[in-house]
């Protein structure tokens, strides 16, 4: 029987330590992922600096469907369904701009406010209004209703019911606070267009890979690696040290300090490397900011902003936060083996140009489609999701330092060589693929 | 030095069979020691460091890039790609020899191949160019792709 016939079979596909390959390789799988996991957890949507102004919008996707935020008449932000209500054509085909105060469908000309509602329709008297009364149609744009603006990030949930948005997060929520917290204004703002990667492989690989301590040493040798010896050569270097040199340097350090990092996970499939300390800590301070941060928040708060530092916070199920270099990673199901990387960057308003500057080096160093640390990333995904093909062993393995049960308490430490992360996250995949959702259908 | 048309045009050209030939080594050379190689990430770009592109590399980073090409545990590329750029004849913008500036405009079509993938771009090249020690260098060579906010998968070599 296929996944599709009995798709609580997929449950079974998941043990305490071990995933079998159909999580990664199943185009059914996929889909079940799509309309229950992507429905039943708060996913990200966007963020409210790109729609600083009424009728501005930004366009997206949701799991597979595509969606509009917008700034409201009212000021508040709506996620609405990117489709007309009347014949099904997408409304807005820009990434972003300003609407207005009204949406029109380039089709048969049907206009709708900025919350979605039906403003009108040509020539209506041509419609018995009672048909159009018991109409999806006349009830305008689809307006989720599940969403959640947390200190500037946009989250929706679709399924009209399900956990709300706090005890989804819960304390994982602190890393976004740190990022935000670092702004001596207290505020971010999205600069720029994201990179966009296209990786052939599941998206569930790319999450995994955002806690796994284990890899950058080997993985990233032939880049980090190389830059580390160029520096070593380059010794007594008169002058600060580039900026380059601090952001790639780190990915080769060795097994101890990957270890010594520490990771830190949440319910709910949220955790975090980098709890003691990161390959962010020893970044050059910026001229003037120390002083700003003090102005804004006293001595002992600034330092303990600026002492966090942590490394990848995941918030399940698919984007990355870095706060101490101001990014955030969305990786977007396309197929079982299609994943979309969006890598944005964050401007700390109030802080000085040069911190953007290192963001934005950070980001074409590391996340680009050119970059030749993300080459080799991309490189392991693709041999694995190849690999998987193998009919022998149909198993992916995540036993590393898996010695006590874990996932009993609302937030746990472990060494930063352990595998709990992704242990954490397939428990939450049982648990949100698994949650009853009455508006998805009954199947699963 | 007295410069040529002529001569600017078969240095863009000779840039790109360097690279096309794999002699890494020689490219690097044709930069100046504060030259930049730019691939900006969005149409008709403007800011350089405030905002993300897809390259931005000093001589450092492209030496990285030439080394890492040459390492044993470089795992994406094994195997390795090749690369062809077919370049339209380039057009000398600007010149000015005792300003000591040079401005070429060169449309390309690339082709980037490695194991089973093959890969087309297509886009525009702009160098600038200076007299140093009686030779021509690079002092910027920005690479506009006419899809440069596209999802892409690798583009490992350098276009």
């Amino acid at each position: 029987m296929s996944y599709k016939e009995n798709p609580a079979s997929v449950l079974d596909l998941v043990t305490e330590d071990e995933a079998h390959r159909d999580v990664y390789i199943d185009q059914d799988v996929y889909q079940l992922e799509i309309k229950h996991l992507f429905r039943n957890t708060w996913i990200y949507v966007g963020h409210a600096s790109q729609i600083p102004k009424k009728g501005d919008f930004f366009t997206t996707t949701i799991g597979d469907q595509p969606v509009i935020m917008v700034k409201h008449s009212d000021d508040t932000v709506k996620v609405l369904e990117n489709r007309c209500a009347h014949k099904g054509t997408k409304l807005v085909t820009e990434t972003h701009g300003n609407t207005g105060k009204t949406f029109q469908c380039p089709y048969h000309a049907w206009t709708y406010r900025t919350d979605g509602s039906l403003l009108g329709i040509p020539v209506k008297n041509e419609y018995k209004p009672a048909n159009l009364e018991r109409s999806c149609a006349q009830k305008g744009l689809t307006a989720l209703t599940n969403v959640h603006v947390y200190r500037d990030f946009v989250f929706a949930r679709l399924s009209e019911n399900g956990i709300s948005f706090e005890d989804y997060f819960g304390d994982a929520l602190s890393s976004i606070d740190n990022m935000v917290d670092r702004s001596p204004e207290g505020r971010l703002e999205i600069v720029g267009n994201p990179l966009r990667y296209m990786n052939h492989c599941n998206w569930k690989m790319l999450v995994e890979n955002q806690t796994d301590s284990f890899h950058p040493m080997i993985v990233h040798f032939s880049s980090a690696g190389t830059v580390k010896r160029m520096w070593e050569e380059m010794q007594p270097y008169a002058g600060p040290t580039p900026m380059v040199v601090e952001c790639i340097v780190p990915f080769a350090q060795d097994y101890d300090f990957y270890k010594g990092m520490g990771i830190r996970i949440w319910k709910n499939g949220h955790g975090h490397t980098g709890v003691n300390f990161s390959i962010h800590s020893d970044y050059t301070e910026a001229s003037g900011y120390f002083e700003l941060m003090i102005k804004a928040y006293g001595e002992t708060r600034a330092k303990a902003i600026l002492d966090e530092n942590r490394h990848n916070t995941i918030y399940f199920p698919n984007i990355m936060v870095k706060g101490p270099i101001q990014t955030l990673r969305v990786f977007k199901p396309l197929a079982a083996d299609r994943t979309l990387v969006e890598s944005w960057i964050f401007r700390l308003v109030g802080a000085p140009d040069m911190l953007l500057e290192r963001t934005a080096m950070y980001n074409r160093l590391i996340n680009a489609p050119t970059s030749i640390v993300g080459h080799d990333d991309t490189e392991v995904y693709e041999r694995a999701q190849e690999g998987l093909k193998c009919h022998g062993n149909k198993w992916m393995n995540f036993q590393r330092e898996f010695f006590e049960p874990e996932g009993n308490s609302p937030v746990e430490e472990y060494s930063g060589h352990t595998e709990a992360q992704m242990r954490n996250q397939f428990r939450a995949w049982k648990t949100f693929m698994h949650t009853v959702n009455p508006d998805a259908g009954a199947d699963l | 030095m007295s410069v040529k048309t002529e001569d600017v045009i078969q240095f863009v050209i000779h840039e790109s069979r360097l690279l096309d030939e794999c002699k890494y080594e020689e490219w690097l050379n044709l930069f100046l020691d504060e030259g930049v190689y730019w691939m900006p990430l969005d149409f008709g770009q403007t800011e350089e460091k405030l905002t993300t592109s897809l390259l931005y590399e000093d001589k450092l980073l492209l030496k990285t890039r030439v080394l890492r090409y040459a390492n044993e545990r470089t795992y994406s590329q094994i195997p390795k790609s090749r690369c062809q750029h077919l370049l339209q004849v380039p057009t000398v913008d600007f010149m000015d020899a005792k300003a000591n500036d040079f401005r070429v405009y060169t449309p390309f079509h690339y082709v980037e191949h490695r194991g089973d993938e093959t890969q087309n771009f297509d886009g525009w090249m702009r160098h600038a160019l200076k007299i140093k020690e009686g030779e021509l260098k690079i002092k910027q060579k920005r690479v506009d792709l006419i899809n440069c906010d596209a999802p892409h998968h690798n583009i490992q070599l350098f276009i």
